[in-house]
């Protein structure tokens, strides 16, 4: 049966997890849970630039695929990286199972900003979208509404809604 | 262009940086490639078009900066973006010197490598537009929209085609409504200034000091008024044509300037003290006898004769009858379209009407009465009830009939019919007296 598992990398906040995985259902329209497995960071720490390597994560997720249909979403608060890029919110595998996004750069206190809860689970929850949505063959949205459309900065992540556009919409009602 | 119409190749020996970079443009909707050498790159090359190149600096074998040679080489359009580490910079340097569009530096910030590729895109999409806009540009010179068969408009497009190829100033010398800025306009577009701006001035409709501040433009405060600095339309026409039209109603003083500038091709704006070195041809129009203003001292020869190197004359619409059917064709579809009208042909009865008539107005009458027969016309096909000369009986007017011999005849009869009663007479042609007074010294007509 087709569903989304959320996995914890290394340490976070429960209620961020639980949070998604009460959300992202109305969206996506499908089931989602948190497993009660953890994805370890080990090994994937960069000493020079001391981020993890994303990437490297995503692989360690793939080895937990329940089944074909099953999407595996990794939640990190560290900071990840891609090698050419100073910086990732998430990343994900292209019409496969994997995606994970970090929340480290989503919380206001890293911008020396007062911590708001709230907007942070927001931008959890639309990365978390966006980045499912690669899962599903989507690619970035030219409309800055979209989820799908390519954030640079939290202002861009800000700005979308935590839905797709009647395009993107269109092309995952045939993936799922 | 669609983000999936353009493609990216990726060119690095990291497998790392390759397959990120790889799904990250593809994620942004992008058709990418990748090599992880030179020789691979250069061979895609050979094998498919790409629209940007990202390229690593520092590879075994063939350098980044070999490889963009290559490409350039190859693709001189091509944009391309060089990787590089802090540490080497130079190279960086070197590659934009050598053509590249830019360079990031790794690991790149990803709003700027976005940014980058965007502009890339953009950039590259502006330039093919600019070679269709060209390219549909030149179309529409070759088939500028001088309209006629007849002699006297071979002769005007023969002289068109010759003096577009030069510098030349010219003068373009026709009755009023003949087509003079048409014509202007089919010089400026077929010589080799037409990509830059043509600037049209009717120096007939300003008073002096108005046309002055026109031509040469002012400094900010240079008289009451001036609130602000103004380019002049020399200065706006600088590597295109001017077309200076009613040049024979210009002052002296206009004249002395001109002709200075002509000779010059250095203005001073008015209130300014810097000279500003213009390029422009000049393309002058009236409808004036020039000859007989040069003679009564109105018209500075020296002027004259710089304007008058290569003239162009149009004949009027009333020696060149046979042009009639095809203009009104023409201008019928041009109003059935504007105005969304099915209108299909001119019956025989209007066409010959139309033949037959003087047009003392020419093209510009004959323009303005088929819009207003298409406005009024209710059924698919012109009428002589449509045109608005049907409600005046027209006698024919013989093809060897200047229009002045018609304006003199006319003003005859009407002051014979008087008695010689000039206010009356003047009336009854709805002119001024002078105006009257002036036509019968010009044409001599004498009380019997």
């Amino acid at each position: 049966m087709a569903e989304i598992l959320i996995f914890p990398v290394g340490g976070v906040d429960d209620s961020i997890t639980e949070f998604l995985a009460l959300s992202l259902p109305e969206t996506l329209k499908l089931p989602c849970k948190v497993s009660d497995s953890t994805i370890s960071l080990e090994g994937a720490y960069d000493i020079v630039r001391e981020q993890y390597y994303s990437t490297k994560l995503l692989e360690r997720l793939l080895l937990h695929r329940a089944g074909a249909d099953t999407k595996l979403l990794g939640v990190a608060s560290v900071d990840l990286f891609i090698p050419p890029l100073s910086f990732v919110f998430g990343e994900a595998q292209f019409n496969n199972p994997a995606a994970i996004i970090s929340i480290h750069r989503l919380h206001q206190r890293f911008y020396g900003l007062p911590e708001d809860a709230s907007l942070l689970y927001h931008r959890c929850e639309k990365e978390a979208i966006h980045e499912l949505g690669h899962c599903f063959g989507l690619i970035h949205c030219r409309d800055f509404r979209c989820v799908m459309y390519l954030s640079y900065s939290v202002e861009d992540i800000d700005l979308k809604s935590n839905g797709f556009c009647e395009k993107c919409h269109a092309v995952l009602r045939k993936k799922l | 262009m669609n983000n999936e119409n353009v493609r990216i190749l990726v060119v690095d020996d990291e497998p790392i940086v390759l397959k990120s970079l790889s799904e990250w443009f593809r994620d942004d909707g992008y058709a990418v490639g990748s090599a992880s050498t030179g020789k691979e790159a250069l061979a895609k090359l050979t094998e498919e078009d790409w629209d940007i190149f990202l390229l690593d600096v520092k590879m075994p074998g063939m350098s980044g900066l070999e490889l963009q040679k290559k490409i350039k080489e190859v693709n001189p359009d091509a944009v391309i973006i060089i990787m590089t580490a802090f540490a080497s910079v130079e190279s960086a340097v070197e590659a934009l010197k050598q053509g590249a569009y830019d360079y990031l530096t790794k690991p790149f910030d990803p709003e700027h490598v976005g940014h980058l590729i965007r502009n890339a895109v953009e950039r590259k999409n502006l330039a093919a537009e600019n070679v269709r806009l060209k390219k549909s540009l030149d179309e529409s010179i070759l088939a500028h929209d001088i309209i006629g068969g007849s002699g006297g408009m071979r002769e005007v497009v023969e002289a068109v085609e010759t003096v577009s190829k030069t510098d030349t100033s010219v003068l373009i010398r026709g009755e009023s409504g003949t087509g003079k800025e048409l014509v202007a306009k089919a010089i400026h577009a077929n010589s080799r200034r037409r990509y830059m701006p043509m600037i049209i001035l009717n120096c007939g409709a300003l008073p002096e000091g108005i046309l002055e501040s026109e031509l040469f433009g002012h400094e900010k405060g240079a008289f009451t008024g001036a609130q602000y600095r103004r380019k002049g339309k020399f200065e706006m026409a600088d590597g295109g044509s001017l077309f200076l039209d009613e040049i024979g109603d210009i002052s002296q003083k206009t004249q002395v300037n001109l002709l200075r500038v002509l000779e010059e091709k250095k203005i001073r704006r008015i209130g300014g003290e810097r000279e500003i070195a213009v390029d422009f041809r000049l393309i002058a129009a009236t409808n004036k006898n020039l000859e007989g203003s040069v003679e009564s001292g109105l018209f500075r020869s020296d002027l004259y004769y710089r304007l008058n190197v290569f003239t162009i004359r149009i004949p009027p619409l009333r020696e060149r009858r046979d042009d009639i059917p095809s203009l009104a064709e023409h201008f019928l579809r041009k109003y059935s379209q504007t105005t969304n009208k099915h209108i299909e042909s001119i019956a025989p009865e209007a066409l010959e009407r139309m033949m037959n008539y003087p047009w003392p107005g020419n093209v510009r009458e004959l323009e303005n009465a088929i819009e207003r027969a298409v406005v009024v016309c209710k059924s698919n096909a012109i009428q002589v009830g449509h045109l608005p000369m049907s409600t005046v009986e027209t006698p024919r007017v013989s093809a060897e009939k200047t229009l002045d011999a018609v304006e003199r005849e006319h003003i005859r009869s009407t002051l014979a019919e008087t008695d010689w009663n000039i206010s009356q007479a003047a009336r009854f042609l709805n002119i001024d007296r002078v105006t009257l007074y002036r036509k019968i010294k010009k044409y001599n007509i004498k009380n019997p």
